[in-house]
């Protein structure tokens, strides 16, 4: 594949990594640890909001990023052409 | 049937059906070996991964740990489950599309350098065996609790099973083994939660059910937990105690350390093609989530159970299990204030572990001859290992339950077992024979050698299980440690960095390791009576430690690979090709 296009390709996929690793972040780290305290406030059923998300709401959230990335690289592989047959 | 006869038809039926798998998966050629031939589909080789990642630990301990630890145990939920993101994004299918079998292969030849290979080797052994040896410990307390064997034999018989499937089938082998495994756990697993979750919550769905309302009308069972935690001195079940720095340091170890362990990342070199390693983690994830979003909810359960089953109860009253496990020496009570109730508050009871004097007090308790503490009121020492397995007992649960259970961490510490063997074996017989002394070796003996590698492993690990050098234990959390501070940052940047070279790479390697080894080792070994938060770095623990050496290993990495040569041309193609998928031929050694 050409150099530009292979670029391009590149710097898409890594826009991807950033975003995701943003919400990576943000639901465990900033939820479940850093922001624990103001969370809590928020009651739902049984939960507090904070609790939840560091026993709980985090783990969903990992396993929906994985998916939402393979989906978009699938998409992307194909788009470019460097899809494995 | 009784328990016992049901736990021995349950045990043995598992048993049979791992033999049967691993002789039908025998493997042919050193491929088949080290990475199945690279042919395995990607559910399947999720659920391998879950179960080779899900060991004893995970399964028997991690529910009690956070049953006592409350929100703290979240750094376990997050850590061991939020690395597989960075896998699935961040490792997986570029290394998959390099092709090769090994991490030391990798890091040898993207950093054109046998000393960097080198030092993954060891750092890949190492990791290996600290890991495997708690694995057979796991077994041989599953074998001596239910079989009611002595725990060596236990050990000797698990160490015959490993055997026979690791050395015959290899990776292949291992693989359909663990799928099968992982079916066992997680069946094991679920059926005594969702029993409980009914019983306590009224749902049959024990994520939901820890966050509802008691059947018995007593209000939610957080706040009921967080009341009963109140009144008895503990911490707030939904607060915990730790520093929040602290939570974040270990957290982010555990999570970077998974993404870093050489066992799990070896499972994306089987399957066929760089799309199905990224999807491959997500499958490992889901069937994982399973047990870690469980396992929580267990957790409060069991709690629960536990405070209202014992709290200001009349010993002579307490239910049949109590006194079950009392015999296997892992729950006493000391009677301090002679009323013949049980007082379960906050503090030590005792200082140790309890020493049995061989007597029984006037109620028929098992006396113990520890110094009781006089700073609290606490009568009761509970090993946290026992809140998974008592689990059914507590809540009166069918016996074919706790059978099950029974064969479930067996399952879970086999399947872990067997995977880091292999990589064991892989690591001596492909990186250091085939790579380092002898290149000219044959496809047969290869194979045989690392045949007899396996072999070799077994018997040092189950010689570890039987005499466990009183680190093991404390080792095993810092394995994650060692691997977040030498592994991720080296891979990471060989695949993001084409300005990375063998320079920046091994100083990195070496200072990271270097630095988190010695904060361990000083803390724990040399100095633990210092072991506090206030004589920590910034008030990390050592658990936590390996964070900040891995951020000391990229700034050394890129602050030294500033300041020697660029890799050579070949090296930043290498790099190039590694980025897009098209083009990954199969898995092979060349």
């Amino acid at each position: 594949m050409e150099q530009g296009k292979l670029k391009e390709y590149w710097k898409i996929n890594l826009s991807y990594l950033i975003s995701l690793l943003v919400v990576w972040f943000v639901v465990s780290f900033g939820f479940g640890i850093l922001l624990v305290d103001q969370l809590n406030a928020i009651h739902i059923g049984g939960f507090k909001l904070g609790f939840w998300f560091a026993q709980q709401g985090s783990i969903y959230t990992f396993v929906v990023l994985i998916f939402v990335y393979v989906a978009l690289m699938n998409r992307l592989d194909k788009k470019f052409d460097v899809r494995e047959d | 049937m009784d328990v016992q006869s049901l736990t021995y038809t349950i045990v043995g039926i598992t048993f049979l059906i791992y033999i049967a798998i691993a002789v039908w998966a025998k493997a042919g050629s050193t491929k088949e070996f080290y990475v199945a031939g690279g042919g395995v589909p990607p559910v399947l080789n999720g659920m391998a991964t879950a179960a080779d990642w899900m060991s004893a630990a995970s399964f028997i301990s991690m529910a009690g740990l956070i049953s006592f630890m409350g929100y703290d145990g979240s750094v376990y939920l997050m850590g061991w489950t939020g690395g597989y993101v960075l896998l699935a994004l961040l490792l997986a299918p570029y290394l998959r599309k390099f092709g090769k079998f090994t991490v030391p292969d990798f890091v040898g030849d993207r950093y054109y350098s046998n000393a960097a290979r080198t030092v993954a080797i060891i750092c890949a052994i190492f990791v290996s065996f600290t890991y495997v040896a708690g694995q057979m410990r796991g077994v041989g307390v599953v074998f001596s609790r239910f079989l009611e064997v002595d725990i060596n034999t236990g050990i000797i018989i698990g160490m015959c099973i490993v055997f026979f499937y690791a050395v015959l089938g290899g990776m292949k082998g291992i693989t359909y083994t663990q799928v099968a495994q992982f079916c066992v756990l997680i069946f094991a697993y679920m059926v005594p939660a969702i029993f409980i979750s009914m019983l306590i919550a009224g749902t049959p769905i024990p994520q939901i059910g820890f966050g509802s309302e008691l059947v018995d009308g007593g209000g939610f069972l957080l706040d009921r937990l967080n009341g009963l935690h109140e009144e008895l001195g503990f911490a707030s079940y939904t607060d915990g105690s730790k520093p929040m720095i602290d939570v974040f340091f270990i957290t982010f170890a555990l999570m970077v350390g998974t993404a870093g362990l050489p066992h799990v990342i070896v499972r994306f070199f089987t399957v066929p093609k760089v799309r199905d390693a990224r999807i491959s983690a997500g499958w490992a994830l889901i069937f994982i989530s399973l047990l870690y979003t469980t396992a929580p909810a267990i957790a409060a359960f069991a709690r629960y159970n536990l405070i209202n089953t014992v709290s200001n109860q009349q010993y002579s009253e307490l239910p049949s299990w109590f006194k079950t496990w009392e015999g296997t020496g892992l729950l006493a009570w000391a009677d301090k204030n002679g009323d013949g109730a049980i007082q379960y508050v906050k503090g030590d009871p005792f200082a140790g572990k309890p020493a049995f004097t061989g007597e029984t007090g006037e109620l028929g308790q098992r006396l113990v001859s520890n110094e009781t503490t006089t700073d609290n009121a606490n009568e009761l020492y509970i090993d946290r290992d026992i809140i998974v397995l008592a689990n059914p007992e507590i809540a009166k649960l069918p016996a074919w339950v706790i059978a099950l259970v029974a064969a479930g961490g067996l399952a879970a510490a086999l399947s872990t077992a067997a995977g880091l063997l292999l990589v064991i074996s892989t690591s001596i017989a492909h990186d250091l024979i085939k790579k380092q002394l002898n290149p000219g070796i044959s496809e047969k003996s290869e194979l045989l050698s690392a045949r007899i590698a396996v072999a070799i492993a077994i018997v040092v690990a189950g010689y570890f299980g039987i005499n466990p050098p009183g680190f093991v234990a404390q080792v095993v959390a810092f394995a994650f440690g060692l691997a977040a501070a030498s592994f991720f940052p080296v891979i990471i940047l060989g695949i993001f960095s084409k300005r990375m070279n063998k320079e920046g790479a091994i100083a990195g390697m070496l200072t990271g390791i270097i630095f988190t080894a010695a904060y361990i080792i000083y803390f724990k070994f040399v100095n633990p009576g210092m072991n506090k938060p206030e004589f920590w770095l910034f008030g990390i623990s050592p658990e936590g430690i390996g964070t900040l050496g891995m951020l000391i290993n990229f700034a050394v990495s890129f602050v030294v690979s500033r300041l020697t040569p660029a890799p050579p041309q070949e090296i930043q193609e290498l790099v190039d090709s590694l980025r897009y998928p098209k083009g990954a031929g199969e898995a092979s050694a060349h």
